[in-house]
């Protein structure tokens, strides 16, 4: 009897469990609907989606940038070990702009601004919840997910292509730096082959990554804060589940975005 | 005469919790109601009933010919277009300047020297100078966020004004001075006024009426005159403060 009551509670447990997965998912996908709904018809928020766009965009050009300065540097050095393995270390330039734009620009890009917006914005829309601001936008008439969540969305989606595409030319430039000086590669050589055997459809799928990456950090910060506890511990886990859910969701999404385009 | 708001047998439950169990509650134009009750009692979740940011369980609330609880979309925007609301902590836009904060609705249709002219108006009115207008709500000290707060309250001279515990965390003088500006706003505006509190000074400063919300109900309501020798023991008890009586303490 004891037996076939704990086999129902270890049942009941996994039921629980996939019951508040279906729950959670479902609550995450009518908030980004309501999200893009309010995104795309007006009114809009132009001063706050500017604003915004400062925030998760320009303030993130220098961390991005670092990344990408040394994530193509250490490329350079690591294809070019892997390369004399096969006397083809002449493929060094033309690896590292293909692996920088295609992959590592959108994804390390992608991750430091989940780290540093997603949790930034989740602590923010966390504290207005907890305060009582976002009740007082809406007795001001103001609908929340206008003025809170659809400039953020929008500024995601805008910036990160653009701060990918900042990222992808120092990404290359770390690798040319290293090629150069460190690998005594020519630098006339080394820039033509980056040019010559990087191909638009090599940026355009990174930049088109960057968007969605953009989305799901911003879509991320916005549910957690806009769901967030009562007090200050609260906001915390908020801001914890903003930067772990989109970094898992970064992921998975340039795992399926790479194999769409793959297909393509 | 038709009451400016009423709640009819609004029920609401939070999980296991049954915070309200069948309030009625009539507020009639004109006229500054004070509900009172101790923490817990469902205070805050009546007043958020009315502004549709609670939705209740069962029972119908009115503002004027609108039944508040069921209206949506752009009518439910011209519904709140006629509340104004002094919030608990202020909850000021910490993003946003102080007139800004006081401007943000009046934005909506004024230009923005208008609205800042505006601002500034209204911040004279609680006792605030032209120069704190361009100072950040964490800037201010909690008596002067309060008056900022109220000032964005009466900003659009709105026909409603709710105050949220106006006078917590504020020193005895401060208070009376809030519950001062409160009463002259509401009575220069004519505004219907709603208040909860536990401050009895609040309650014989501002109410005309006043309503005792307890275990989910309205226990008694009455005019501010009666409320000292009204025989009701809820009342009794809770103006007195006394730690026996039929509202149970929690030691």
């Amino acid at each position: 009897m004891a037996v076939l009551s704990a086999f129902q509670g270890f049942l009941a447990g996994i039921g629980a469990s996939v019951l508040g997965l279906f729950r959670a998912t479902g609550a995450l996908v009518l908030f980004a609907l309501q999200g893009i709904i309010h995104m795309v018809l007006p009114t809009y928020y132009w001063r706050e989606t500017l604003r915004q766009m400062m925030r998760i965009g320009y303030y993130s050009l220098p961390v991005v940038g670092l990344t990408a300065l040394f994530t193509g540097a250490v490329l350079a050095l690591q294809i070019y070990i892997g390369g004399s393995r096969f006397n083809a270390e002449g493929v060094v330039a033309s690896i590292v702009a293909i692996g920088i734009v295609r992959e590592l620009g959108p994804v390390l890009g992608g991750l430091m601004v989940a780290g540093r917006v997603s949790a930034a914005i989740a602590a923010e829309i966390g504290t207005m919840r907890v305060t009582e601001q976002i009740d007082a936008l809406t007795t001001l008439s103001t609908n929340p997910f206008k003025y809170l969540v659809a400039p953020r969305l929008i500024a995601g989606i805008v910036t990160l292509p653009i701060l990918v595409a900042v990222a992808d030319i120092i990404g290359v430039m770390g690798g040319f730096l290293v090629g150069v000086n460190r690998l005594n590669f020519s630098a006339s050589a080394y820039i033509s082959n980056t040019v010559n055997f990087l191909e638009a459809g090599d940026i355009l799928s990174g930049l088109y990554k960057a968007a969605v990456f953009g989305f799901i950090i911003t879509l991320m910060g916005c549910y957690h804060g806009y769901n967030s506890g009562r007090g200050a511990q609260g906001v915390g886990n908020a801001t914890t589940n903003a930067v772990v859910s989109a970094s898992v969701l970064i992921f998975a999404a340039n795992y399926l975005l790479t194999e769409l385009f793959f297909s393509a | 005469m038709t009451p400016k708001i009423a709640l009819k047998d609004v029920h609401k439950t939070f999980g296991t919790k049954r915070v309200l169990r069948g309030v009625t509650l009539d507020i009639m134009p004109g006229e500054s109601m004070v509900i009172i009750g101790g923490s817990g009692t469902g205070k805050s979740v009546t007043i958020k009933s009315v502004l549709g940011l609670v939705q209740p369980d069962k029972g119908e609330v009115w503002v004027d010919d609108i039944r508040a609880d069921k209206v949506r979309g752009g009518k439910r925007d011209a519904m709140l277009d006629k509340f104004g609301m002094l919030f608990q902590g202020g909850a000021l836009f910490d993003s946003l300047t102080v007139w800004e904060n006081v401007a943000f609705r009046l934005r909506r249709r004024m230009d923005k020297a208008e609205a800042r002219d505006t601002a500034i108006a209204k911040l004279r009115r609680v006792g605030l100078g032209p120069d704190t207008a361009d100072l950040y709500p964490g800037e201010l000290s909690g008596g002067m966020q309060k008056r900022v707060g109220l000032a964005r309250a009466i900003a659009d001279e709105p026909e409603i004004i709710f105050f949220d515990e106006p006078t917590t965390g504020l020193d005895p003088i401060m208070s009376d001075v809030i519950n001062e500006l409160i009463r002259e706003v509401v009575v220069e505006m004519g505004a219907t006024a709603m208040t909860i509190t536990h401050d009895m000074s609040s309650v014989r400063k501002i109410a005309d009426k006043v309503a005792m919300l307890h275990d989910g109900v309205i226990q008694w309501t009455g005019p501010v005159a009666e409320l000292d020798h009204c025989g009701d023991p809820y009342i009794e008890q809770f103006i007195h403060g006394h730690a026996t009586g039929p509202i149970e303490a929690v030691r």
